[in-house]
């Protein structure tokens, strides 16, 4: 899935007004109003889930499976909430949550941007045969390597670590692909006259190259870092140690502890969703030109 | 010109490299000129946790190792000729493909149809955004103990409930019946991660030039029309590039499946990953799952190669 790939959207990151024919407002016309009823049935059926989960978290645990249908128990309540919030866990499994995640963010930037400095800009024997390896790399879903990394990770002692979660999620080739890409599009000039006052690579990229590419970083950025978030497979088989444990494979752990407390466990759904919602709500912009960047190039 | 360090002539560095103990400027300098300095962090990881494992698994799939690290003998090509002959791996692998098929289909469709919806209405983007891609913003633990909780049990959760209110009671068990099971899963992921196609598609129908749709009305060409001659065949390539994504990333199945089935009823919904996933890590026959994950891979790999191929034909034929 490489070569082709990137074609789509990038000339166009914020267009948005160029197809609005003019920049006139398009009238209701009976089919577009028929289209905005469609659009908002389906807005409906997409929200509904998340509705129910909410509903119920504020239910008495009681009312959580009565019949028939009701979005309101016989009272509001965030009993189910109070009761998450002081088993503790689910406070741990976020903090895990963050520090892998940003730490992952981190190092695939600096990472990525640094190699992708390397393979665009510096000249030595071996490099294409290099980047050839690194793109070859795309190919492998991390996915089939499961078991033998798994067994990396017990004969270097990280399991039930930070780092044997973090590490085999920080070098994506992808990544480097996207960043290539980039700086290939950067002016020599500007590094150029740098190098004549006498700055070294190193400086060079630092002062010069990282800043001109603020947004292609934080698009890898964001992509990096949801993707990390959420992943569930590989924390979900190194970690054992509940006080390990990322969020999303702390949740799936307790699951049956909880029993039949539909309240608490839609509560701490809740908990546990609303993080990467509120970023969302903050920079819907930069996520959606960051998917539209870093998707295409694979995940 | 004052530090001109590469045209300093070779008699000035080379007392530098010869005292050893403290380089001078000119040489530390040099260090960071070298490419191989800024490849080297991401060479590094790249090679300890994918070339390696990549050689150790294909290492490991020849052995009769299990977890604990003992029993590594060479075996050959057993591991290879077992799986083979190992009707849980033909089922699991028919399991993760009927999947691919099922899912793929609805999530670059419906993807499609509310990309064309947003983009059409060109009013309150946020709200479309919100409902219909937000989701994908959920972890897959959230995303699924939701729908196994309280959308999917029979009786009081929400689907049938739901239907109760038009006045269905259909009795279905959905992901305890095999007839349902596997396409409660798909219904699952396709309101989970479809967002992320329909992002796709917006923006590439906001790169097609206005000025097309503003030729063709001229022309007296009605919506139907502009939708089958221009956008259509303008959003070939993101289909295109949607499509292999979409069917890479569904081959990939393991959470929903291991969150809200665990693979049942009756190893019906049980895809390839987690039949790795349980000779490796509960039955702890890891180079047996190696093998078994190099069959899987196999089958990645042709499918992101023939997506190439099929491009560049299509390519081919257009220039004709």
């Amino acid at each position: 899935m490489s070569g082709s790939t990137t074609v789509t959207t990038r000339p166009a990151p914020r267009r948005e007004r160029s197809a609005d024919a003019g920049g006139r407002r398009p009238r209701w016309t009976p089919g577009r109003i028929v289209l905005l009823v469609i659009a908002l049935l389906l807005t409906a059926a997409w929200l509904l889930p998340l509705a129910w989960a909410v509903a119920t978290s504020l239910k008495p645990e009681g009312d959580t499976t009565r019949t028939p249908l009701s979005w309101i128990g016989s009272r509001v309540t965030f009993d189910a909430y109070t009761k998450v919030w002081e088993s503790g866990d689910l406070m741990v499994w976020l903090m895990n949550s963050a520090y892998i995640s940003v730490m992952t963010t981190l190092l695939t930037v600096v990472t990525c941007a640094m190699a992708a400095y390397g393979f665009t800009r510096t000249d030595f024997r071996g490099r294409r045969l290099l980047y050839g390896l690194v793109l070859a790399g795309i190919m492998v879903p991390p996915q089939v390597l499961i078991a033998p990394l798994f067994r990396e990770m017990v004969q270097l002692g990280l399991v039930d670590t930070y780092w044997g979660v973090i590490l085999p999620q920080v070098a994506v080739p992808a990544m480097v692909f996207i960043l290539v890409k980039f700086f290939e599009g950067v002016p020599r000039e500007l590094e150029e006259a740098a190098f004549c006052d006498g700055a070294g690579r190193w400086r060079v990229f630092w002062t010069i190259v990282i800043p001109l590419s603020r947004p292609v970083l934080a698009a890898v950025a964001i992509f990096t870092f949801i993707s990390t978030w959420n992943n569930f497979l590989w924390p979900f088989l190194v970690t054992t140690d509940p006080g390990g444990m990322t969020l999303p494979v702390g949740l799936v752990n307790v699951q049956s502890s909880f029993g039949v407390r539909y309240a608490q466990i839609m509560a701490s759904l809740v908990i546990a969703g609303m993080p990467l919602l509120i970023v969302f709500a903050f920079f819907q912009r930069q996520i959606v030109r960051g998917i539209a960047h870093t998707g295409l190039a694979g995940q | 010109m004052t530090s001109t360090t590469a045209a300093a002539p070779a008699p000035v560095a080379k007392p530098a490299e010869s005292a050893g103990g403290r380089p001078s400027r000119a040489v530390h300098r040099k260090w960071t000129e070298h490419g191989l300095v800024f490849i080297a962090p991401f060479l590094l990881v790249y090679a300890g946790f994918l070339i390696w494992p990549l050689i150790s698994g294909l290492h490991m799939s020849l052995t009769s190792e299990n977890i604990t690290g003992t029993g590594g003998e060479f075996v050959g090509l057993d591991n290879y000729a077992e799986a083979v002959r190992d009707p849980e791996v033909w089922s699991s692998l028919w399991n993760t493909v009927w999947f691919t098929v099922l899912s793929t289909v609805p999530l670059v469709v419906v993807g499609l149809v509310l990309a064309l919806l947003a983009h059409q209405l060109r009013v309150v983007q946020w709200l479309w955004r919100l409902s219909w891609f937000a989701p994908f913003l959920l972890p897959s633990g959230v995303v699924c103990l939701l729908f196994l909780n309280m959308i999917l049990p029979s009786d009081f959760g929400l689907a049938d409930q739901l239907l109760a209110a038009v006045g269905l009671t259909p009795e279905i068990g959905w992901l305890t019946d095999e007839r349902y099971a596997m396409l409660s899963i798909v219904a699952t992921t396709v309101w989970w991660t479809v967002g992320f196609n329909f992002l796709l598609y917006l923006a590439a129908l906001q790169a097609i030039p206005a000025h097309l749709y503003e030729a063709a009305e001229l022309d007296g060409a009605g919506a139907g029309k502009r939708l089958l001659h221009i956008t259509l065949p303008m959003l070939s390539r993101t289909t295109g590039l949607v499509v292999v994504l979409q069917v890479l990333a569904s081959l990939k199945i393991f959470d929903q499946v291991y969150i809200m089935t665990g693979g049942g009823p009756d190893d019906s919904t049980r895809p390839i990953l987690q039949y790795v996933y349980q000779q490796g890590f509960t039955g702890y026959r890891i180079g047996y799952a190696s093998a078994v994950s190099y069959i899987f891979f196999a089958l990645i790999l042709t499918v992101s190669l023939v997506q190439p191929l099929l491009s560049r034909r299509r390519a081919e034929e257009a220039a004709k």
